[in-house]
């Protein structure tokens, strides 16, 4: 008996120590008060103002376009890397496989400098398009790395037998595989998009003068001395970020649950 | 005789450098009932994965109806494959499955149902059209497999091992299902197994493979009563295999016995293999036979007993036989001479190399 409440004690101080602070900032977007200090009562006059401030929906409109388009292509481009790395021996897969794990576990601002290294000795000019191809290069691995169990899974000769029946190869990748290894290529997606929504560092490396995202946008506002509508943000953000990745445990699931 | 249907000519293929086949010549007639037999590795599936269009040979060309198609891909071709690991589209429904074919070639709505209840009716699973494939036994998913690819009227239907998965009653259930299928379409079967018997059973033609290189092509008979190499002879049941002589036509001495037989051409004088299968063995009283031993082990195996005779030499006899001898009991040995089978001693290593499993 005491074991058990021990436990569960337990559980709800690490839950505590990891949700307090994200509590706080939820806590206070909603109050009335401007200063952290004293409970002025709920307000949604953050969120209101929040919507109003043009900068801040712009950089929020970058951000949703380029997490979108980047996980997108990452999505596109990963999936075809896949086919390529599964038709490989064993040997060069093996290789393959280390080489796009390499940038997951690279720090970003390694991936952030090497970026705009590239970019400036390529004479490109910094902006929405930098933003956007140093997302599309950091989403990739997650992408493979999440398409490429259900690739293995994947049963060959069913590839086989619909070439067998007819069907072009392009036909029967749409037809056979495509829905076969769909719940990866689907979490794939949704790993990218968050992480390209989630990102800082490699945008605050690439990005130009003049165009925001949301995390840069909060960096720079937060320098002039912070405002409650960055609460009213943060928590967007934190919302947006837990319901993809509820969606994200929730495709492969649902697979099982068919099959 | 029908006409030859497929022809394949001098395919080579090998795998990061290993052989796989070499110059491999073999034709198919139209409405055989072909079937390639072999140890895995002797390069059977690989035969057929030639003929499927899933690879290319190195060397040489695929004949089919008087057209070489081995540069076609395997939508092209007017062949269909059942696959081993049946290889049904999951995602599907059973009726989707077998119109996938169809469907690519634009038939009409009518046309396709009539076939999927054709096909249903064929494979005996008539009502499972809306069934989903993972809700099917292995047996009923392979019969399924079996009527995607024949809605397609092809003109040869090529199997990879399709029993292989299923349990033994089950698989002798489908050989009879399978030669049912192949009189009533009246299509040619190429059929890829390692299991002698299912390759008895079915064929009209067996090709028996091992390293890539033909061993024997003949009927079922032929080849289980005349052997061409100790290969084909082992490979295909039980044999007892002993090196003897020909003394002269129609005489073989084996373990200094001489035993008449129905076999010419050989020489005089010339080591050769014979071949006796275990049933052929006629065991009796001592004074009655052509050699003597002593039976060392016998086991009851239902149909017959399974005994090990001895003879003086050391040579240990694998005798089947409805009539029992305790062990300990001295026996005459004698064979019929139809029974006898000789065959020619490999001339060197190498070709050993080639007849003898390793």
């Amino acid at each position: 008996m005491i074991k058990t409440a021990a436990k569960k004690f337990y559980v709800f101080l690490i839950f505590l120590f990891l949700y307090a602070p994200i509590a706080t900032l939820i806590v206070l977007s909603f109050n009335a008060s401007k200063t952290r200090a004293k409970w002025g009562g709920f307000t949604t006059r953050w969120y209101v103002s929040l919507f109003r401030n043009d900068a801040i929906m712009n950089a929020l409109l970058n951000t949703l376009t380029i997490a979108l388009i980047a996980s997108l292509t990452a999505t596109v481009i990963g999936t075809i890397a896949c086919i390529a790395i599964i038709n490989m021996k064993k040997k060069s897969r093996a290789i393959w496989m280390g080489i796009t794990n390499i940038p997951m576990l690279n720090a970003d601002i390694v991936t952030g400098i090497s970026l705009m290294l590239l970019f400036l000795s390529l004479g490109l000019k910094f902006g929405y398009g930098t933003i956007l191809l140093s997302h599309i290069t950091f989403c990739i691995p997650y992408v493979i790395l999440s398409v490429m169990p259900r690739m293995k899974q994947f049963n060959t000769s069913t590839y086989e037998a619909a070439l067998d029946l007819g069907a072009g190869p392009v036909y029967s990748f749409f037809k056979v595989v495509l829905p076969d290894i769909l719940p990866g290529v689907l979490s794939g997606f949704l790993m990218a998009f968050t992480m390209s929504l989630d990102d800082f560092i490699i945008t605050h490396f690439t990005k130009g003068a003049g165009v925001d995202t949301l995390s840069t946008k909060i960096y720079t506002e937060v320098k002039k001395g912070i405002k409650p509508e960055m609460y009213a943000l943060s928590t967007l953000i934190f919302v947006t970020v837990l319901i993809l990745l509820l969606l994200i445990n929730k495709a492969p699931a649902d697979k099982k649950q068919k099959a | 005789m029908n006409k030859k249907l497929i022809d394949l000519q001098h395919i080579t293929k090998s795998f990061d450098g290993q052989m796989i086949l070499d110059d491999l010549n073999l034709y198919i007639r139209e409405n055989e009932f072909l079937t390639l037999l072999g140890p895995s590795g002797c390069g059977k599936t690989t035969t057929l994965r030639i003929l499927g269009g899933f690879e290319t040979p190195d060397q040489g060309h695929v004949i089919f109806d008087d057209q070489d198609i081995t540069k076609l891909p395997p939508n092209k071709r007017q062949l269909n494959t059942v696959f081993q690991k049946y290889a049904l589209f999951t995602h599907m429904t059973i009726a989707e499955n077998i119109a996938f074919g169809l469907k690519i070639k634009n038939k009409s709505k009518s046309y396709i149902n009539d076939k999927i209840a054709y096909a249903l009716k064929l494979v005996n699973l008539e009502g499972y059209g809306s069934r989903m494939p993972d809700s099917l036994s292995g047996g009923q998913q392979q019969r399924i497999a079996i009527a995607r690819a024949i809605v397609n009227e092809p003109k040869v239907l090529l199997l990879d091992e399709p029993l292989g998965a299923l349990d033994l009653k089950l698989r002798q259930d489908m050989q009879y299902e399978l030669i049912r299928l192949k009189n009533e379409l009246g299509i040619t079967f190429i059929y890829v197994t390692h299991d002698q018997e299912e390759a008895l059973t079915m064929s009209d033609t067996i090709v028996v493979m091992n390293q890539g290189y033909i061993q024997q092509i003949g009927s079922p008979e032929k080849i289980y009563n005349e052997p061409e190499n100790a290969f084909v002879a082992d490979f295909i049941g039980d044999s007892n295999i002993i090196g003897g002589t020909m003394i002269e036509d129609k005489l073989v001495e084996i373990l200094s016995a001489r035993f008449p037989c129905v076999d010419t051409g050989f020489g005089t004088n010339r080591p050769v293999d014979v071949v006796i299968r275990p049933e052929d063995v006629i065991l009796s009283s001592p004074a009655n036979g052509r050699l003597t031993g002593t039976v060392t082990h016998l086991i009851f195996k239902g149909v017959h007993y399974e005994m090990e005779v001895t003879t003086p030499d050391g040579y240990e006899w694998l005798v089947h036989s409805t009539g029992m001898y305790p062990v300990g009991t001295q026996v005459g040995i004698d064979v019929d001479p139809f029974n006898i089978q000789i065959m020619h001693k490999p001339a060197s290593e190498d070709e050993e190399a080639v007849k003898i499993d390793e």
